[in-house]
């Protein structure tokens, strides 16, 4: 028998029994500032390719929720901070090790971009809208002018906010579970999947619904390959990975997991997009619904998940 | 029994807890670092630490705002070389406690709704010192008793001899009794403490039922690490993998109750194999043949099938202790009370010492001296009319001090010729301290009048009809502390910080009661520091000085610290000789050298309760004190693997322990499964359990072990109470 | 200069005395501790064995806690000893994710706290508190770029671990076993 503990009585709140200083707000942020990501992305991309009229919700409708997902996801970060009115030090310097210095440059650059993006569709969603300030006017005509570069900046910043939410948590090395190269594509894939979900029932275009449910079921395939290369690696890893992995494959976690995340986030809603591409009726909300709960669990897993391993104790 | 005496709890209304913030504001300083203390020039203040009986010289240091910020080891005292243990780091605590006592306390009230007021000094003293006449013209003053432990006794026993009483009792037969006795029957002198054992310079140490490392003995500890650190050996022999057992270099995993039949197999194989400087034997001892005869049948073999210990272990043990020797010795313990055999187990002790040829050796016993004080000027006491050797009538015949259990078993006679009638209880809680609790529980009943004296309100302070409260150690001057040790040295107690609240030290209190009682004669000094600028005085010292030094040396006058080679010791026994046949024993009926005799044995589903020390606490006094309850704020029962697997028991898991004669514990306590314990046995710190919710911190938390004592095994020798006899179970229950 | 503490492993009774006068010396708050005590017991009653350890925060060489914090209010100072400056905290518990040896915590004021190595003191010339309380005399603070000093001799004649090494953070506090 191996007996290893604390005998002088450590109960620091939220370190012991076992790590957890990240509670709600941050998988709420994580699944957010993927959606956002996914949704900006497709935004940007299509507009790229000149298909603002063809896939209307995708570059332009879809990105009215941004701002609002961004900023809810901004406000549920800066609830989760013990020192909030510090906040601002985040903006006095750019940390190039620190993927959360990344996080809030992005984010910093990413939340006025996109209100400008969805502002400049603004006359769009609601005819005889009127700035009613004449530089506003001007400012609109010169982000339409130059539309393009918005994109391209946007397209990037969209996949750094997806990628880099899962690239900051796998540079924790001291938390096994997190500490592996798959975490960030397979966060970028899955806010790329709920952005996809999210247009998909948004759409009232039979084209565009078709066009992103196909998107989805590649993204889901994509997806359930990254889970699975996931989980084989840490099960081939040393013994932390693989207690990490227990924790998920059949322990106090593989019920959500496995029903939760694979089952309702990933297979069922693959099916039904299947189902649908074969004539079905089913709305595009069901899915759509499914992977954004599966994609909330997932991260809310991992992140709880991931506080619970460790490599002493 | 009629009762009546309501057990009060201390509430909190109307006794007003002082609220001392004891976070402070950290202060930062710039880049978030906090103010230096050391750098920030404090004032320090010489103490001695109270929180256990080492007694370490330490300073406390002050800042400019009057708040102690911390509490530092003297450099210069060998009691613990400038660093002090936990719980003198953590006396801090035991200043800034919030539910500290800090006005005098009166009972009132009807039987059944009896309460606690508050009272003035004046009011509170004028009513203890009315009872105390009373009492004292009916049944005279030697009807009055002392219970004490700690550096406030000194003054109450003071008063009581003035008063006409002798009938004072410390904890001598809870716990190191036995052992004086023994030392004083084979060696003529008792060991005192601390011990005098040369624990650095020592080749080989054994520790029988000595858990030094839990027990926090801070110099012995120390000093045990030197060794550690020198190579030395150390044996251990304890049912349990204590932590000086994971430090040695056998660890013995003796069957309890067995340890006498292990000793006499050592004995027996010393004496065989010829291990034994037989010189030293032939000029120092005697009784060597009677040894020899006696021990002849009691082989490693015999006490392998007693103890369990394999022969090879016993025989190497034996030849690993002798190959050392005079520089090793078996640690005599201290705690020693445990099956009723006690005073001859330590007798087997000293004789196996006796072989080594280790008294007055480097690495063994070293001949301690300490500072002889001047008494201050008082008349001569009164003589008693009887004493506690009156009350035992010839019962425990070699017990040299007062047993608390005496005056309890005296409290609740109501025939005899010689009872007790009222007693001052200071600085022991003596429902968590003395065994049998149903035994106090009456005698508390029948009492005429309880004076408590404490710092804090423990559970003792709710049997009493006036509870005194008493300035903490950091709050007063008192006696100089003397302890015997290598070097003669004596210590300044000074107060760092005047007395929280109305609490007051207990010298003030005992000069009060004593100008009451008509005793101004024996209380000629205004305050106390005078009597200690006359004692200073007297050995060439002063108040000034000892401010300024904290602790002063002085040079050995009662000859070296280790015997010469050239001359024979002398020893105070009736032969002059270390008496390994003690013939005292024999011609009082007992037996001469020590016997094995079987103890009982755990009923099936029972197991023997072992208690014993954790380092950051003292007894039941530190459960409050804030900064050690965040080291350990409940006790675990430690329960072994395989007995945890049949009762289904997980760590953390709450249980109810209940012994042999039915009594369950009144809180639930945490199990730890541990392989550290024997299947037969669990094991708990002593000290936990509170039931006085004013101490917020400490009250229902952990279990008390001394509450499921409640099969005593007296010893008849001295009267010890042995303790570890009992057996608890495992009430496992929905309401855990 | 490279600050490290060595811990004798086979003098430490586990007293806890480090982790009070730490509390006491950096006014750590009641419930918090900046250093603590583990036990490790391996085998089966009575083949035992038993390890006891002082543990706190490393002072890592490479630090995971400094590389992720987005402000720079984890830094190393000097010697090498990691420090938080509170005033530039947020309190993101970014560090606290990332430390192996859960050391870090988060400060009821909002910033994380965790070990200083005594640096208030160490600049004054005298030991960090933990070391100069310790009554078995079993920890050792000094410059491992001395090779005079005691650590360093310590290290070169005694056999030693670090915790969790394929952490890859060069911890700077070692266990004498």
């Amino acid at each position: 028998m191996q007996e290893e503990f604390i005998t002088s009585g450590r109960n620091i709140p939220h370190i012991d029994p076992t790590l957890n200083v990240w509670h709600f707000s941050i998988p709420v942020y994580l699944f957010l500032g993927g959606l956002a990501a996914g949704i900006l992305f497709f935004a940007a991309l299509y507009s790229i390719l000149k298909k603002e009229n063809e896939l209307p919700t995708a570059v332009k409708w879809s990105t009215f929720l941004v701002p609002f997902i961004l900023v809810i996801g901004l406000f549920a970060l800066f609830i989760d901070l013990k020192n909030q009115w510090n906040f601002w030090k985040l903006y006095t310097t750019f940390r190039i090790e620190s993927p959360m210095s990344w996080g809030a440059w992005v984010l910093m650059a990413i939340t006025p971009l996109s209100f400008i993006w969805a502002a400049s569709y603004l006359k769009e969603l609601i005819p005889g809208w009127n700035w009613k300030l004449g530089f506003l006017d001007k400012a609109e005509e010169w982000v339409i002018k130059h539309r393009r570069k918005f994109a391209w900046v946007i397209i990037c910043l969209a996949v750094l906010l997806g990628i880099y939410t899962g690239i900051l948590l796998s540079a924790f090395n001291a938390r096994p579970l997190w500490n592996t190269a798959i975490l960030g594509p397979l966060f970028l894939v899955s806010g790329l999947s709920t952005g996809a979900a999210v247009i998909m029932w948004m759409s009232n275009n039979h084209k565009e619904q078709h066009l992103f449910g196909r998107i989805d079921l590649l993204l889901i395939c994509i997806e359930l390959f990254l889970i699975t290369h996931l989980f084989m690696g840490f099960l081939s890893g040393p013994e932390v990975q693989l207690d990490a992995a227990q924790l998920f494959l059949t322990g106090k976690f593989s019920l959500p997991f496995w029903i939760g995340v694979v089952a309702i986030g990933l297979v069922i809603p693959m099916i039904l997009e299947i189902v649908r591409m074969r004539g079905s009726k089913i709305s595009a909300g069901w899915p759509a619904m499914l992977i954004l709960i599966g994609g909330f669990l997932l991260r809310f897993l991992i992140v709880e998940g991931g506080e619970l391993t460790g490599y002493i104790y | 029994m009629q009762s009546r005496r309501d057990f009060i709890k201390i509430s909190a209304l109307g006794i007003g807890g002082i609220t001392l913030g004891s976070q402070g504001i950290p202060k930062l300083l710039g880049n978030g670092l906090f103010i230096d203390p050391v750098v920030s020039g404090m004032k320090r203040i010489p103490t001695y630490c109270e929180v256990c009986f080492w007694k370490c010289a330490a300073w406390t240091h002050v800042d400019e705002k009057g708040k102690i910020r911390k509490i530092i080891g003297n450099d210069s005292d060998p009691h613990c070389n400038g660093r002090l243990c936990p719980r003198g780091t953590g006396g801090v605590g035991v200043y800034e406690d919030k539910d500290r006592l800090t006005t005098p306390l009166i009972r009132e009230g009807e039987v059944g709704s009896q309460r606690f007021r508050k009272a003035s000094w004046d009011e509170a003293l004028d009513l203890i010192a009315d009872r105390i006449k009373e009492i004292s013209a009916e049944h005279g003053p030697e009807s009055i008793a002392l219970f004490n432990h700690g550096s406030s006794g000194a003054h109450f026993t003071h008063l009581m001899k003035a008063m006409g009483s002798s009938n004072t009792a410390p904890s001598y037969a809870q716990c190191r009794g036995p052992r004086e006795v023994g030392y004083k029957l084979t060696y003529g002198s008792v060991l005192g403490s601390p011990e005098p054992l040369d624990i650095r310079d020592s080749k080989c140490m054994v520790l029988i039922g000595s858990h030094l490392g839990e027990n926090m003995h801070n110099g012995q500890v120390q000093e045990m690490a030197d060794m550690i650190e020198k190579g030395a050996d150390i044996i251990t022999v304890d049912p349990r993998y204590s932590i000086a057992a994971s430090k040695s270099k056998y660890w013995l995993p003796i069957k309890p109750a067995t340890d006498i039949a292990l000793l006499l197999a050592w004995i027996h194989v010393m004496i065989e194999e010829n291990l034994y400087d037989q010189d030293y034997v032939k000029n120092n001892t005697i009784g060597f043949e009677q040894l020899a005869h006696h021990v002849k049948q009691m082989t490693p073999e015999w006490a392998y099938g007693i103890t369990t210990i394999k022969p090879s272990m016993i025989r190497k043990t034996a030849r690993l202790m002798a190959a050392s020797a005079p520089a090793s010795f078996v640690h005599p313990g201290r705690q020693v009370t445990w099956y009723g055999d006690d005073t001859q187990r330590t007798r087997a002790i000293a004789i196996i010492n006796g072989l080594l040829g280790n008294w007055g050796k480097r690495g063994g016993f070293y001949f301690a001296e300490k500072v002889k004080i001047p008494k201050y000027p008082y008349p001569e006491y009164p003589t008693p009319k009887w004493d506690w050797r009156n009350i035992l009538n010839g019962r425990f015949p070699f017990a040299a001090l007062s047993i608390s259990n005496t005056f309890i078993d005296a409290t609740i006679d109501q025939e005899g010729p010689y009872q007790i009638k009222g007693w001052i209880v200071s600085g022991t809680n003596l429902p968590y301290a003395i065994p049998d609790i149903s035994k106090f529980e009456k005698a508390a009943q029948l009492a005429k009048f309880i004076v408590v004296v404490d710092t804090m309100p423990m559970e003792i302070t709710g049997y009493a009809d006036v509870v005194l409260p008493e300035c903490t150690y950091l709050e007063r001057y008192d006696d100089l502390r003397t302890s015997p040790h290598r070097e003669p040295y004596i210590a300044l107690r000074a107060p760092a910080l005047p007395p929280v609240g109305d609490s007051k030290p207990a010298a003030w209190m005992a000069r009060e009661l004593g100008i009451r009682l008509g005793l101004e004669a024996y209380f000629p000094w205004e305050k106390y520091e005078e009597v200690l600028e006359w004692q200073l005085n007297k050995v060439g010292s002063s108040l000034e000085e000892m401010h300024e030094i904290g602790i002063k040396r002085f040079p050995r006058k009662s000859g070296p610290l280790y015997q010469p080679e050239n001359e024979l010791p002398l020893f105070s026994t009736p032969s002059g000789k270390i008496e390994l046949y003690s013939q005292q024993l024999a011609d009082t009926g007992f037996d001469p050298l020590p016997n094995y005799t079987e103890h009982a044995t755990p009923p099936e589903g029972y197991y023997r309760l072992n208690y014993g020390r954790a380092p950051m606490h003292t007894f039941s006094r530190t459960s409050n004190n804030p900064y050690l309850a965040d080291l350990m704020d409940e006790n675990f029962v430690w329960v072994h693997p395989k007995v945890a697997a049949k009762w289904n028991l997980e760590t953390g898991q709450k249980v109810y322990l209940k012994n042999q004669d039915g009594v369950k514990s009144e809180f639930p306590i945490k199990v730890r499964v541990t392989e550290r314990i024997r299947w037969d046995s669990v094991f708990m710190v002593h000290g936990f359990g509170h039931s006085n919710k004013q101490l917020t911190q400490a009250v229902g938390k952990g279990a008390s072990d001394n509450h499921l004592i409640t099969d005593v095994k007296i010893d008849p020798i001295m009267g010890a109470t042995g303790m570890r006899g009992n057996f608890v179970t495992f009430i496992v229950d929905a309401t855990t | 200069m490279r600050y490290a503490m060595a811990i004798d492993t086979k003098k430490c009774v586990g007293c806890s005395d480090c982790v009070v006068a730490c509390q006491i010396e950096n006014d750590v708050p009641h419930g918090f501790c900046r250093d603590w005590i583990v036990e490790k017991v391996v085998g089966t009653y009575p083949e035992l064995s038993m390890e006891i350890r002082s543990e706190r925060c490393n002072h890592c060489e490479n630090a995971p806690c400094v590389r992720c914090c987005p402000t720079g209010a984890s830094y190393i100072a000097e010697g090498g000893v990691v420090l938080v400056e509170a005033a530039k905290c947020i309190g993101c518990g970014a560090c606290i994710e990332s430390c192996p040896y859960d050391a870090r915590y988060s400060h009821p004021d909002g910033h994380v706290d965790k070990c200083t190595f005594c640096i208030h003191r160490v600049r004054e010339g005298l030991e960090p508190s933990c070391v100069s309380v310790c009554p078995t005399k079993c920890m050792y603070f000094g410059d491992l770029d001395d090779p005079s000093s005691e650590i360093s001799v310590l290290l070169k004649k005694r056999e030693y671990k670090v915790l969790a090494p394929e952490a890859g953070t060069k911890p700077h506090v070692y266990y004498l076993i």
